[in-house]
């Protein structure tokens, strides 16, 4: 019986199998060159002058990174994004960040410039006292909240009394738009 | 010395029956039969070379450890990666070598010297080394992508806990401790069921060989202390995968929970490998002293105590941690008092030395630096056992230094010492003299060389698990000659390796008996037949090639026609039943994938309980489906003769 | 009586104070005791491998010779184990002698370990705007014990100064403590010894003992707020640093920044090393610590910051005046 040749298959397995390790476990300390608390790449409007570029999604690649999602996660904490959204996301005076409403957007870029630019109604902006790739680090923590990340790179419970469930095990929302008016659900 | 005739003159006289008992116990040919074997040595082997693999493997991970720290704030690898490294080395040196290729060595020798034909359990054996190699597979294919494990071999809690330790690469540091204590626990089991119920008649416990009692007390540490780590290692794997909190302070679970857990295990498997180290090296000593091994009882009773009193020692690696101080000066002294049986073994040791006739050949080499350099790991030993020195250097490099003596005068040296001494009964070749006495030497200085500085580098301060250190530190010099010792260490292994390679090329013949030895492993050929023994041979004192240089008395009347193996009492050795073992399957290794997957998805999914145990029981439920097989077959024994003692040729007609 | 401020090298064969000192001098019965067994017992060894013997036929050990081999045997494990025994109970003396400090009057601080720094406290219960925080250096007088109650923030963390002090570790959920005491005016470096990630290897500490008049006069120093800049360059660097990403981790008492990710920096100036005894406190290592820390300590949670040379400068220049 002739052997089926298996071997592109395996190298493919094998491939696929590093990639998605590597780039889940790399440790991305030092960006090159390092970001400074510079601007925003995100382009909030899709109109341009002159000729138009394609747009591409933004989908940074700390979304497929663990330390990244996990250094998001302590950032959310004592940036006291927790203050107002809660820890885990579960909401407080600020809207919850663990459900499938999104009053800003639920894209990358639009929390990245939620985070950046501030929101009406209490959302302060973190222009110039964060860097790039922090607000990028808090950005994927915030997407991993409502399970939008691999299950593989989201963060797990911390080690404080913690009463939400953790973020590996959540099922993904399927984002929504929200123009309910602010201040009524929290009063 | 005419060896061969010692090959069990008493003859199946049949060759009929001789080539059927060949024929009975042969392996499958090819692939299938590789997958299928239950042969103890076949299995052994293979534990052998991936173990010497690993260490290896691990040894490559201290080079580049070494490298980087050959000079102050060196850049050769950053912080993410000399963790890895180091996490990597500990893990791989004391999981997947010292422990298994001990083990092994174990499995190989022990059936040979208490004279039978398989261990216990052959189809389990199998699987024990399968669940080992997928372990040692996933942890190398996971430092390949990135996800070694990165908060040491000990993974103290909360470092490598769900919040500060990101990504999977601590879950499989996890899975990989199950997979090495499922295949410890299994082969635990084997040596023990082995040595007490199937050694060759007359073997009574006070004639075991010293090794195969190494061997017992090894296996019953393993049985105790590895457990503790396995559930340990489950936990952690829990708190990060489905948030539970054992080890988490907030919601009533204890950081120190981890670590007592860890070193209940920890400490005994220091003894673990270090037991057989000395047991290899009281096996060799009568065939290289041409005397046995003076204070046969006082040896075999010290093992049996250092195997007690090493489950007593395990929060002296816990001194700086909050203990209550009553409970660390009980720990202190019983770190004291290890030193006892320890002390009356090398006593026992240097005894049979001096009164004996030293042939000065490598396996004799290895044993007496082995011997040398452990003294002085064990007086440092002593002098951590007391807290205020201890918390001085604790965690320092004068900690590395004190266990690397420890490791390699008392487990890597017999090692080697072993290896040359048995290879030529597993290979049927000899391994070059020349080669191996180099092989010693630079090993011995490198050694040497590369750890005796260390403590030094601990006095001054130097703490473990650094990556790098500053230049005022004053620490560059000795860590450069530790780097220059350790390049020595690594010239003497590949010394090692070429003498292997020279020997399988043209290496000289080996007899069956090349040093003379009085154990029942050289009453075989070299190498062994898969059936081991013709005859079961009959054992009058403890070393019996020494009472019959010439022919060894026999029992027969094991059937031919199936494989079978003689059981003996557990005390006397008093043949008890004729026992039917097990053929070639390729079950032990379907189990052994399908616990893989178990564990691997574990890692990804808690759906990998629901699928792993499914398919375990699928594959375990075929391996044991009752096929119509033959149960033992009791002995009928007279009773006075069976409290007459079994080592008379009287006894053995019984079996007829 | 004046004496000149020692830098010593961290070492526990220096010692500088009694706790240390106790233990050092235990340590030179250690290292005679065992060199004495080494030789006797591997000189034993060597000598029964090597000495010439007689021919004589193989394998024959006459029993009186076994005898007389035994009785030396249970000689030396008696002699093993008398060592042991005298061992054990210099060890208890020493235990009994170092447990807790034997004068009154003792200093409390507060350590608390963070990936990868220091944080130290003093502590003054009666009344709180005494109270001092600072970061990697903990300042003692000479001759009074201090006694330190340490927790950590993150993972295991162990306290150690080899010329001070043996370890104690830091905890999460717990409070453990350990006293040292130093004789000598100096300055003492100490760093984490248990393994806590990516920088432990840069979680140093430096302890300065000071005589007391000079350790009072810290004190006040250390209580009083923040130095107002008093010329425009600095009032701009404590704008940059109001206003930039500084003030959301580091706190300037005097000020508004409180952050408490970081080190406290209200008199960071008058610090001998910054980034965790990593790097002398100068100017040019401050800039390239503020610029690029992840060259320096790779995994470290400070981020990089793009300063302007002019903002940077004028950071610079506040953060040197904060003595």
């Amino acid at each position: 019986m002739p052997m089926r040749d298996w071997t592109p298959g395996i190298v493919a397995l094998i491939a696929i199998t590093t990639l998605t390790g590597c780039e889940r476990e790399e440790r991305r300390f030092r960006e090159v060159p390092p970001a400074g608390t510079a601007t925003s790449d995100v382009v909030m409007s899709s109109l341009q002058p002159g000729p138009s570029l394609v747009s591409v999604a933004h989908e940074h690649p700390y979304e497929r990174n663990a330390w990244a999602v996990s250094q998001g996660k302590r950032l959310y904490v004592q940036m006291n994004c927790a203050g107002c959204h809660g820890m885990g996301g579960g909401g407080g005076m600020g809207p919850p960040l663990m459900d499938d409403e999104w009053i800003y957007g639920a894209d990358p870029a639009n929390i990245f410039s939620t985070i950046v630019e501030g929101r009406p109604n209490g959302m302060p902006s973190f222009r110039g006292r964060l860097s790039n790739d922090q607000v990028w680090q808090i950005v994927s923590y915030v997407r991993a909240l409502s399970g939008q990340l691999r299950k593989d790179v989201r963060t797990s419970r911390d080690d404080h009394s913690s009463d939400y469930p953790d973020e590996q095990n959540r099922n993904r929302q399927s984002p929504r738009q929200s123009f309910r008016p602010r201040g009524s659900e929290f009063p | 010395m005419s060896a061969p005739t010692r090959n069990l003159p008493v003859p199946l006289d049949d060759s009929a029956a001789l080539t059927e008992l060949e024929r009975i116990w042969a392996p499958r040919r090819g692939f299938r039969g590789w997958l299928t074997s239950v042969d103890h040595k076949s299995i052994a082997k293979r534990y052998i070379v991936t173990a010497l693999i690993m260490f290896l493997l691990a040894g490559l991970e201290a080079a580049a450890m070494r490298a980087q720290l050959s000079r102050p704030e060196n850049t050769l690898v950053g912080p993410d990666m000399y963790n890895q490294l180091f996490s990597m080395h500990g893990t791989t040196m004391m999981f997947l070598f010292a422990v298994p290729i001990m083990i092994a060595v174990g499995l190989y020798l022990v059936p040979l010297m208490v004279g039978t034909r398989n261990v216990a359990f052959p189809r389990l054996n199998a699987c024990g080394y399968w669940v080992y190699l997928i372990g040692a597979i996933l942890l190398y294919a996971g430092f390949a992508v990135n996800s070694g494990p990165e908060a040491g071999w000990f993974a103290y809690v909360p470092l490598s806990g769900p919040q500060y330790s990101a990504g999977k690469r601590t879950d499989i540091w996890a899975q990989m401790i199950t997979f090495t204590e499922i295949a410890g626990l299994i082969a635990a089991t084997q040596l023990i069921v082995t040595i007490l119920k199937q050694r060759a008649p007359g073997m009574s416990l006070n004639r075991v060989p010293i090794f195969v009692w190494g061997m017992l007390v090894t296996a019953f540490m393993v049985i105790f202390a590895m457990p503790s780590v396995a559930v340990g290692s489950q936990y952690l794997a829990m708190d990060r995968l489905i948030s539970t909190h054992f080890f988490n302070p907030a919601e009533g679970g204890d950081a120190l929970l981890w670590q007592h857990m860890f070193w209940f295990f920890g400490h005994p498997e220091v003894y673990i490998m270090f037991i057989p180290g000395t047991a290899i090296v009281s096996a060799l000593l009568p065939a290289f002293t041409r005397r046995s091994v003076f204070g046969y009882h006082a040896v075999v009773l010290s093992m049996i105590a250092t195997g007690f009193i090493g489950f007593g020692l395990w929060v002296h690696h816990m001194f700086a941690a909050p203990v209550p101080q009553l409970g660390q000066s009980l720990f202190t002294a019983a770190s004291t008092m290890i030193a006892i049986p320890n002390g009356i073994q090398i006593f026992c040791w240097i005894a049979t030395i001096w009164t004996g006739r030293p042939i000065f050949r490598t396996p004799l080499l290895f044993a007496i630096g082995g011997i040398v350099i452990f003294i002085a790991g064990g007086l440092t030993g002593v002098m951590i056992a007391s807290i205020p020195f201890d918390l001085q250097v604790h965690d320092t490099y004068f900690i590395v230094a004190h266990f690397h003596y420890i490791i390699l005068g008392g487990v890597v040296l017999p090692l080697f010492a072993g290896i040359y001494y048995w290879f030529p009964k597993v290979t049927g070749r000899l391994l070059s003299e020349t080669l191996g006495k180099l092989h010693f030497w630079l090993m011995f200085v490198g050694v040497n060389v590369t750890f005796f500085p260390m403590h030094q580098l601990g006095m001054e301060g130097m703490p473990r698990r650094v990556y790098t250190y500053l230049e005022g530190t004053g620490w560059g010099d000795l860590n450069l000659v530790a780097t220059i010792g350790a390049v020595t260490i690594f010239a003497s292994v590949m010394t090692f390796l070429a003498n292997v390679v020279s020997a399988y090329v043209r290496g000289e013949r080996a007899p069956d008996n090349p040093w003379d030895a009085p154990t029942l492993e050289w009453a075989t050929t070299s190498p062994p037949a898969a059936f081991n023994f013709r005859n079961i041979p009959v054992v009058e004192s403890g070393a019996p090639l020494w009472d019959h240089p010439a022919e060894l008395p026999v029992v027969t009347g094991l059937r031919t026609d199936r494989r079978e193996v003689l059981l003996t009492t557990a005390l006397d050795a008093v043949p008890d039943a004729r026992h039917a073992h097990p053929g070639d399957s390729i079950w032990p290794f379907m189990l052994a994938v399908a616990i893989g997957i178990f564990f691997i998805t574990l890692i990804f999914t808690p759906w990998g309980f629901v699928i792993g145990t499914v398919l375990s029981m699928i594959a375990f439920g075929i391996w044991a489906w009752p096929r119509g097989h033959h149960d033992a077959e009791l002995l009928e024994l007279p009773r006075d003769a069976a409290a007459a003692g079994a080592t008379d040729r009287a006894r053995s007609e019984v079996l007829r | 009586m004046l004496q000149a401020p020692r830098y010593a090298q961290q070492s526990m064969i220096d010692p500088a104070g009694p706790k240390a000192a106790a233990v050092y001098d235990f340590w030179l019965f250690l290292i005679v005791t065992s060199a004495v067994v080494f030789v006797v017992v591997v000189g034993a060894l060597l000598f029964g491998a090597l000495k010439r013997r007689p021919r004589a036929p193989e394998r024959a050990v006459p029993v009186d010779a076994e005898h007389r081999v035994a009785r030396i045997v249970g000689g030396a494990v008696a002699a093993t184990a008398l060592i042991l025994a005298v061992f054990l109970t210099l060890n208890w003396k020493l235990e009994r002698a170092i447990a807790a400090p034997k004068q009154g009057n003792v200093l409390t601080v507060d350590v608390i370990g963070h990936q990868w720094w220091w944080e130290i406290q003093y502590p003054d219960s009666l009344n709180v705007s005494n109270w001092i925080s600072t970061a990697n250096e903990v300042h003692i007088p000479v001759n009074r014990p201090v006694r330190l109650r340490m927790t950590s923030r993150d993972v295991i963390h162990s306290f150690w100064v080899p010329n001070l002090s043996g370890k104690k570790d830091l905890v999460p959920g717990r409070v453990t403590e350990t006293w040292f005491q130093a004789d000598t005016p100096g300055v003492y470096r100490g760093q984490c010894a248990e393994f806590c990630g990516h920088q432990h290897a840069n979680m140093a500490l430096l302890v300065i003992a000071h005589r007391p008049d000079e350790f009072r006069e810290w004190v006040a120093a250390a209580r009083a707020p923040a130095s107002e800049p008093y010329d425009s360059l600095r009032q701009a660097g404590k704008q940059v640093f109001l206003a930039g990403s500084c003030s959301l981790c580091h706190s300037v008492s005097g000020t508004p920044a409180y952050g408490r990710v970081g080190p406290d920096l209200t008199h960071v100036g008058s610090r001998r090393t910054i980034a965790a005894g990593t790097l002398p406190n100068t100017r040019g290592h401050m800039a390239g610590w503020i610029l690029d820390p992840q060259r320096i300590k790779p995994g470290a949670y400070m981020p990089p910051n793009g300063l302007e040379p002019s903002q940077l400068n004028a950071l610079l220049a506040y953060l040197e005046g904060l003595k």
